[in-house]
């Protein structure tokens, strides 16, 4: 099985900067990780290697300092890595982001599952995946939170829905995006470090591209307009409760219960 | 012992009520449970009144009455300590300092950081950082007060490179057993007038005075950390490799040693997977520094000598969620341990650091010679062990004849090795017998003069430390 896995690089902390008037994130000098959310779909596409075989490919889209967190991607057990790194890329939207991943993975290779993580932590839209999937004309499911089977030809997995769980059947190829918690994610690894310091990364630019339109990259391919930027409001509110103990713990747990802030051991 | 005290009336009461007002001054039939006892030493006992206590001038106007009337004292923070200290084994008047928990200035010329001694711990940390300085200390218990930590001189696991809490401690603002106020060290970084009493007010559990201020120590914060989880085969070779690590160019914040069988535990009481626990042991290694090319070259150097001395690999945690995802879990070992079993006791020795590996497997060797579950976890970088002796399903007297037995060896191996009773929960009266035997006459002698110079009536904090026969 061919599996990719798009990643992100994004900034280290939640304290960033935006321009005021472009809406854009002030990257420059800010500390990188990989997005965390990342990490899960990394995990769910290492754990299938392990159990059915596989051949893993990280593919991120950035800067070429991006190539870090390929780096990151082969300490935890991926095989090759690609990065999309074009400067008339710079600039894009969800939209463009969406169709220069599409056409890198067409130009990457023969993928028959590609997995995304949920959403990233800097852009937060969570749709990335799911227009991939649509521009590469194949199915996608999306918050998956756990997989029951995988066979040559499709996989079986759940899909968490706000009210209820999914159960459902995909075809190959396809597309996922995997929740937080699917599966704990490994730590890198110092030997695998070692092992793949000199492994090359493959660059794509957009002439590499099957299209190669560039109205369709970047700022000139981006139609969002970004008309306010403001940090998410902070809830303060407290509530205290009186009762016997006995109330309490049965308030307490209901609460915590229908907020479901309780899951079980998976 | 009991006896020797009088006993609280109505008359009391009433004077108590007029040092603080009524309302924070609760009589016994109206105290709440959690007063009875601290988080895990089985001890229990009421006081006769519980005073929530606002101000120095409180503290030292009940001292006054309390010296006077020969009425026992016992200070109490947060309640988490696990030897029974700030249990009121006499009754009498039972300080609450929670309430006195205000920052009070944060001098950062000087470095400094004033504070009211019922802050708690996690608080200290997180308003010093917001200033981009740092206070060391990182006892596991993040619920406890300062004032619970400076009186057992707690450590934590950053003592490796930083040092415990002793060493953070300026000065204090400390009321005597007679009421008197009194100011020990200052902001001064260096003091040789005179015999260190602040020094010996650190970590002397509440029976020398009541901290009611502290000036603390702070440093700049470390910018950049990471840490290192590095599967073992087996816990010998896992602890070990721990000599080597920390002689090393750079030391360690912390170096923690666990075993699979309680990161399993773990797992199972937050319902949360570990990120690796197909190995039998690892070591946890943390690095911090000013840079990232200082963190780098330290941990690059830790994780080459671990392969050398035969480590399955090193896993690399550099973000705040992998912190995490390791981090929460290590925070949780006491209670999921706890969770296992239906009582347990446990055992906070500390031995050289060249001999933990060796007193480790020394207690292994006793689950079968007592056969009893132990399980452990611990500081491998200080020497400061926490060993479990677990009761299951053993009844009374199996319970209290095995864990004297096993406690016996634990402690008497330690002394045979040069360790020492308690590496940082302390005394209290748990592990009061344990002290006695590894005393000397002559520092016992001493021990007792010091307290027989602070508190002649022997009113602060009763059967602490020592018996001694008032």
């Amino acid at each position: 099985m061919n599996i990719a896995v798009c990643i992100k690089q994004v900034p280290g902390t939640s304290q960033v900067e935006i321009d005021p008037v472009t809406g854009v994130l002030k990257r420059d000098g800010v500390e990188s990780k990989m997005n965390p959310y990342d990490l899960y779909a990394l995990e769910t596409a290492l754990r299938f290697k392990q159990e059915y075989g596989a051949t893993v490919t990280a593919v991120t889209m950035g800067p070429p300092q991006a190539k870090e967190v390929i780096r990151e991607a082969f300490m935890m057990g991926v095989d090759n890595g690609v990065i999309l790194s074009d400067r008339r890329f710079g600039g894009a939207d969800v939209l463009a982001t969406s169709y220069t991943i599409s056409q890198g993975l067409r130009a990457a290779g023969d993928f028959d599952l590609i997995i995304c993580g949920k959403q990233t932590t800097d852009g937060d839209t969570a749709q990335v995946g799911a227009e991939v999937a649509e521009y590469l004309d194949i199915p996608h499911v999306t918050s998956v939170c756990k997989i029951h089977k995988v066979t040559d030809k499709s996989i079986t997995l759940d899909i968490d829905t706000p009210l209820s769980i999914q159960t459902a059947v995909v075809e190959f190829p396809c597309l996922i995006t995997v929740e937080k918690g699917i599966f704990e994610p490994r730590l890198p690894s110092y030997l695998l470090k070692l092992a793949t310091e000199d492994r090359e990364i493959k660059v794509l630019t957009l002439d590499d591209m099957q299209d190669k339109d560039p109205s369709r990259y970047g700022l000139n391919g981006s139609p969002t307009q970004v008309k306010r930027i403001f940090p998410p409001e902070n809830s303060n509110t407290r509530e205290s409760w009186d009762g016997t103990p006995a109330e309490l713990t049965k308030k307490l747990y209901n609460f915590l219960n229908d907020n479901k802030y309780l899951q079980k051991l998976r | 012992m009991k006896e020797s005290y009088k006993s609280f009336t109505a008359r009391d009461l009433e004077a108590i009520r007029n040092i603080c007002g009524a309302d924070r001054v609760i009589p016994k039939e109206e105290i709440g449970e959690d007063y009875s006892h601290d988080e895990l030493s089985g001890i229990r006992n009421y006081p006769d009144v519980l005073v929530k206590v606002k101000s120095a001038k409180e503290v030292s106007e009940i001292m006054k009455y309390a010296s006077a009337n020969n009425i026992p004292v016992t200070p109490r923070g947060s309640g988490t300590g696990l030897v029974g200290g700030s249990v009121a084994l006499c009754g009498g008047i039972m300080l609450d300092l929670t309430l006195m928990n205000s920052f009070l200035e944060l001098d950062e010329e000087n470095m400094t950081l004033t504070l009211e001694p019922g802050v708690l711990l996690m608080d200290v940390g997180k308003y010093v950082e917001e200033h981009g300085l740092f206070y060391p200390p990182d006892p596991g218990e993040k619920t406890a007060t300062i004032g619970g930590n400076i009186n057992t001189n707690a450590g934590g696991m950053r003592a490796v490179k930083y040092g415990v809490t002793r060493d953070y401690v300026r000065g204090l603002e400390v009321v005597l057993p007679n009421g008197n106020i009194m100011q020990l060290g200052g902001k001064v970084v260096k003091n040789s007038s005179g015999y260190s009493l602040k020094d010996l007010m650190v970590g002397s559990e509440g029976t020398l005075g009541i901290v009611t201020k502290a000036i603390l120590r702070l440093l700049p914060l470390p910018k950049y950390k990471i840490s290192l989880l590095v599967p073992f085969p087996d816990l010998p070779s896992a602890i070990k490799a721990v000599p080597t690590v920390i002689r090393a160019s750079s030391i360690p914040t912390a170096v923690e040693f666990m075993e699979r069988e309680v990161i399993l535990a773990a797992e199972e009481f937050l319902a949360r997977k570990f990120p690796d626990n197909t190995s039998d042991a690892y070591l946890l290694l943390t690095y911090d520094g000013a840079s990232k090319e200082e963190v780098e070259l330290a941990w690059k150097e830790a994780a080459d000598i671990c392969l050398e001395c035969g480590a399955l690999d090193v896993f690399i945690s550099n973000t705040q969620e992998r912190n995490e995802s390791i981090w929460a879990a290590r925070g949780a070992f006491l209670e999921a341990i706890k969770g296992s079993t239906t009582e347990m006791d446990e055992c906070d020795v500390v031995v050289p650091r060249r001999s933990v590996a060796e007193f480790v497997l020394y207690s292994h060797a006793l689950q079968e010679k007592h056969n009893i579950r132990i399980r452990s976890f611990g500081h491998a970088g200080d020497g400061n062990l926490h060993i479990y002796v677990l009761r299951d399903d053993l009844d009374d007297a199996a319970w209290e004849n095995k864990l004297a037995a096993v406690f016996a060896d634990l402690y008497s191996k330690a002394d045979s090795l040069g360790g020492k009773v308690s590496g940082e929960h302390g005394i209290g009266c748990a592990k009061k017998p344990y002290l006695a035997e590894s005393l000397s006459a002559d520092e016992k002698a001493l021990m007792e003069g010091i307290k027989n110079a602070f508190d002649p009536g022997y009113i602060l904090n009763p059967g602490k430390l020592f018996t001694i026969n008032k």
